[in-house]
């Protein structure tokens, strides 16, 4: 019989303010293995380690149960104080009883302190039959891909280099810089977002660890944390990038033009072109959807007028196999899309724009060259409002959550408006304001101080055309009274959302994304940069709505997280896996079907199923779909499950 | 105004009077309701202190000057010392009443400005109000004999709240000057 340990932890009122546990630790000493219980105020902490540490040494404790807060929290703590003195930390386990019975019982004290009781007894019968287990060694490539080339993938590709590190960086667009390029000046500094940008993407093209794939996507990925085998898929194209010496003749004598997504429909392309200009890298790519070559055969002009004679209408798409330890996902956002914006008008009143839109008018390199125009008829607006919460804060139809940049750009917009318009009104109709950065609040009261905004509390109920203008109808919630403006245009601050593919890319990567498509972190606060699979790491508005000042701040978390997974050759994983008894095993294949993670394989030479160790994350699938009862889980065996809930019924 | 119904000038030409006249920042109100919670007038104003600085900022000139709240304010300027944007509102409502003076729009309530006149000459004679002849010219200019503040007033004179003589300021002569200057500055 092993002798086992019992502590019991008050996590402050949390446990202790619901479950009697002086009366729990008694009831535990009575228990006949049970050679040690106790109880304190907070057991995580260094005293509270060091009555486990002192029990196992005093007493020679065999096991050891924690009762108190999540596994996800403390397991780890436990387990390291355990091992310490000596003992396997595979023989220490968490009795939950704050999150599954303090937290949720807080009327019904009497009957808390029994599951608790429960509960604790049904991990000392788990304890007792658990294994002693090490820790599996898994040898890892010291590599990273980034997939996205805004600000987030580009900080933590060049973090992660600059730390000693090769790194693959993809842009499934042609050149770096994501929606940053895009944007004028930004909040709250007023500092022109280009240079900052150019700066760091001319940094990424030279510097030796990095390996840059433009126009690239990533078509496949296999493996686990430490080797992970990609498949890249770089898109013709048609220019030879290393012939081409960027003189831009190709795109002078380009024929085509045609609306440009990057100018937001504001402005106009060629087929052969930059993203924008001085793009880094500045090389031009030949969209074939729009190249008469392509279309009917004809032209050539471009092919004609190379000096270097690059241009190559036979090129097709590459595949390259790399492979690499870990692999950071900056996929970043898209703006709500305009046609499901009727309520606003949008996409049907020419005068009626997006947030972004406003940013390509007011960049000196976009279609208008800075200047705010009416893009229905090119005249300077007088009366211009702009609308908050556009798609957001709206759980019926829209995005129930905040998209969180859009209080201090269209504060930031207004601003520069009223700069360039001296006597034009600018009306913001707003639920909120959210300005909770640093130096946010005090840019948001100098702006109201200084340009005059007017700020209007309410959502707008309609907007029409009418005689050359834009009606918009609303309420002052501060007077109660209705409002009407007759603007001669209108700035939408629509929502954030996740840009296109993220879900197809999540599934191959087998990282989760929540309803709304966003990626989901291992856990908000304790592994914020970290999904759900291991190796596999988040950064920037994929994640999330944010701004640049946290995208980069999340960017660098992450390149650091990388950093100490990446430090050594060596990886340690959970033995926490299953495991396949021969005899029984059938080699059916159920489990080689139904497990998530591709960590079950079969043998053909033995005619059964094998576990990939370092594949496995232990959730148990393959378990329950075993028709034979051949797999079973490590430390969690049916037995043991079985055995913990004769305790409960 | 053509551009926004229910918002008097587009251009905000009241705001800017506004802040003009009081020297008040009015554009930084984000209406925590702060001085209109501590006003001991409040309860009595047909717009509140708060209400008054938005209506202000949406540019309802007549609404404002025409209402009586800005009479009814005591300048106790609890508003002014609480107010986070440092928004002065006694001050503003000073100048809101001289504005609406120079607009010749009279006060709602019916000879609140002569109150205000016989407190104004009472501090010019003296450098300080003298409670009983400001009185006695306040009754002479407005014909009304306060006959509901008649037994408090009788209370106050019991314990020696009103002096039957008026005190003078050392001052006077600088008391004149500041009245002279003011006068030439309207």
């Amino acid at each position: 019989m092993k002798k086992l340990g019992v502590f019991i932890c008050h996590c402050g009122v949390n446990i202790a303010g619901t479950v009697d546990v002086k009366s729990v630790a008694g009831k535990m000493e009575e228990v006949k293995d049970v050679s040690h219980s106790a109880d304190y105020i907070y057991m995580c902490s260094e005293p509270g380690q060091q009555l486990i540490r002192e029990a196992i040494r005093e007493k020679g404790l065999e096991g050891v149960v924690v009762a108190c807060c999540s596994p996800s929290m403390h397991e780890n703590t436990f387990r390291k104080a355990v091992k310490s003195e000596g003992m396997n930390p595979y023989l220490c386990e968490i009795a939950n009883i704050r999150e599954q019975c303090s937290w949720v019982h807080q009327k019904e004290k009497q009957r808390a302190t029994e599951k608790a009781e429960e509960i604790i007894l049904a991990t000392l019968k788990k304890v007792r039959e658990n294994e002693k287990l090490e820790a599996i060694s898994v040898s890892i490539n010291r590599s990273v891909l980034v997939i996205g080339g805004g600000i987030a993938g580009m900080t933590a590709a060049l973090d992660l280099a600059e730390g000693g590190y090769e790194v693959i960086l993809l842009e499934k667009e042609q050149a770096l810089g994501g929606h940053m390029t895009q944007l004028s000046k930004t909040f709250p500094d007023l500092h022109p977002a280009l240079p900052n940008l150019f700066a760091k993407a001319k940094e990424i093209e030279k510097h030796p660890g990095i390996d840059l794939h433009c126009y690239s996507e990533m078509e496949d990925v296999k493996g686990y944390v430490g080797n992970f085998e990609l498949t890249i898929r770089k898109k013709a194209t048609h220019v030879d990038w290393e012939k081409c010496n960027g003189c831009g003749l190709c795109i002078r004598d380009c024929p085509v033009e045609y609306v440009s997504q990057f100018e937001r429909g504001l402005g106009v392309r060629k087929a052969i072109d930059l993203l924008y200009p001085k793009s880094v890298p500045d090389k031009p790519v030949v969209h074939r959807d729009h190249c008469r070559y392509f279309i009917d055969g004809s032209c050539r002009k471009c092919e004609e007028v190379c000096p270097e004679k690059a241009i190559r209408f036979n090129q097709e798409d590459e595949r390259i196999g790399k492979k690499v330890g870990a692999i950071v996902v900056a996929t970043g956002f898209d703006l709500y899309p305009r046609e499901k914006l009727g309520e606003y008008g949008y996409g049907e009143i020419p005068d009626v724009i997006d947030g972004l839109s406003l940013e390509r008018m007011l960049s000196a390199d976009g279609p208008t060259q800075g200047k705010i125009v009416r893009p229905s008829d090119g005249k300077v607006p007088k009366e211009m409002v702009f609308i908050q919460c556009v798609a957001s804060r709206d759980p019926d139809r829209y995005m129930p959550y905040c998209s969180r940049i859009c209080c201090m750009y269209t504060a930031k917009q207004a601003k520069i408006y009223k700069e360039q318009v001296p006597d034009g009104q600018p009306y913001i109709f707003y639920m909120d304001i959210r300005s909770d950065g640093k130096g946010y609040e005090e840019f948001l009261q100098k702006t109201i101080e200084e340009e005059g905004l007017l700020y209007l509390r309410g959502r707008v109920s309609r907007i029409f055309q009418d005689n050359g203008k834009v009606r918009v109808l609303g309420v002052d919630t501060l007077t109660g009274n209705m409002v009407e403006v007759a603007a001669d245009m209108v700035v939408l601050a629509t929502a954030v959302v996740p840009s296109d593919g993220v879900k197809d890319l999540a599934a191959k990567l087998r990282a989760t994304v929540d309803r709304h498509g966003f990626l989901t972190e291992a856990h908000i606060k304790l592994y914020p940069v970290e999904s759900s699979t291991k190796g596999i790491y988040l950064a920037g508005c994929g994640q999330g709505p944010k701004d640049i000042s946290d995208t980069v701040s999340q960017a660098s978390a992450t390149a650091s997280k990388i950093q100490a997974l990446l430090s050594t050759d060596q990886l340690l994983q959970d033995p926490l896996i299953a495991f396949v008894d021969e005899h029984i095993c059938s080699g059916c294949g159920i489990c080689v079907e139904i497990c998530p993670y591709e960590a079950r394989e079969m043998d053909s030479r033995r005619g059964i199923s094998v576990v990939h160790s370092a594949l496995c994350q232990g959730c148990g699938a393959c378990i329950g779909a075993c028709p034979n009862f051949a797999c079973e889980l490590r430390n969690s065996s049916s037995i043991q499950t079985l055995r913990m809930m004769d305790t409960f019924v | 105004m053509e551009a926004l119904t229910n918002v008097e000038k587009a251009n905000n030409t009241f705001l800017e009077e506004a802040e003009k006249w009081s020297g008040e920042k009015l554009s930084l109100c984000y209406q925590c309701l702060k001085c209109t919670a501590g006003c001991p007038t409040a309860p009595s104003m047909d717009i509140r202190p708060n209400s008054i600085i938005r209506m202000i900022q949406m540019g309802k000139k007549k609404e404002v000057l025409e209402s009586s709240a800005i009479w009814f304010c005591v300048y106790c300027q609890t508003c002014g010392t609480r107010c986070p944007n440092e928004i002065h509102i006694g001050v503003l409502m000073d100048a809101l009443r001289e504005m609406a003076m120079r607009e010749g729009i009279h006060a709602k309530e019916k000879n609140i400005h002569l109150f205000h006149e016989a407190f104004i000459q009472s501090v010019r004679r003296g450098g300080r109000a003298h409670e009983v002849t400001m009185l006695m010219d306040y009754v002479l200019r407005s014909r009304d004999l306060m006959k509901g503040s008649l037994i408090p007033g009788v209370k106050l004179f019991l314990k020696g709240k009103f002096p039957l003589l008026p005190s003078f300021v050392k001052g006077r002569g600088e008391i004149k000057r500041i009245f002279e200057k003011c006068t030439k500055a309207k």
